[in-house]
């Protein structure tokens, strides 16, 4: 949580939700949460339990790479 | 009831002390159909009144329709940490337990306007140009 809330002030293009899902449970079952934390990065990257920050930071900017065409 | 024992106060004490520039605790809230509204805003209403550096704003999530707006909250309850600007940091859900050690850290953060990040971590955030919305979800410890 720490980490998400310190990119956001890091990079004014970044913002961050702490969300305490059993509030809202639509959100539980939007996403599928099966354990915490869970973070969901522009709807599309999903990533499971607490990375260090090196890893955190990689798996965040995911949400920028294009995303891949299968047709 | 209270929400922060006077032993943890004390613990609390050179926290907020450290707190360099004002800190805004935007709280959008309601009275009805929004069971931990209520003591979402004791809470944060004895943290605020800890520190001479952080100011409580509450608004009402259904008549104050600018502000929710303004601050992007969808959602009650609500708390944006708002410093020097608006970073983008928001709590949803009652902010207990481990959370609210997590409000205590991004009140610091907030206040210095410093993320604290390593080096590393800096550069790679240079990289964002685009909107990114990072929703951390977790549950009450």
């Amino acid at each position: 949580m720490r980490l998400a809330h310190r990119f956001a002030i890091e990079n004014e293009n970044i913002r961050s939700d702490a969300v305490e899902i059993t509030e809202f449970p639509f959100l539980a079952n939007k996403y599928r949460v099966m354990g915490v934390p869970m973070t969901v990065v522009n709807e599309s990257i999903f990533i499971e339990g607490a990375l260090p920050e090196p890893r955190f930071v990689d798996e965040v900017l995911r949400a920028l790479e294009p995303v891949e065409r299968t047709s | 009831m209270a929400f922060i024992r006077e032993s943890d106060k004390r613990k609390l004490k050179p926290i907020l002390d450290s707190l360099t520039n004002p800190v805004r605790m935007v709280f959008f809230t309601q009275e009805f159909e929004c069971e931990s509204c209520r003591d979402t805003g004791a809470l944060l209403g004895e943290t605020a009144a800890l520190s001479d550096k952080i100011a409580l704003e509450t608004y009402n999530f259904q008549l104050d329709k600018d502000q929710a707006r303004q601050y992007g909250v969808d959602k009650i309850p609500a708390l944006a940490i708002v410093g020097a600007r608006d970073y983008g940091v928001r709590f949803y859900g009652i902010p207990a337990g481990y959370e609210f050690s997590s409000v205590l850290d991004a009140v610091q953060a907030v206040s210095s306007g410093d993320s604290g990040l390593s080096a590393a971590t800096r550069e790679k955030l240079k990289a964002v140009t685009q909107p990114i919305h990072i929703q951390v979800l977790v549950t009450p410890t």
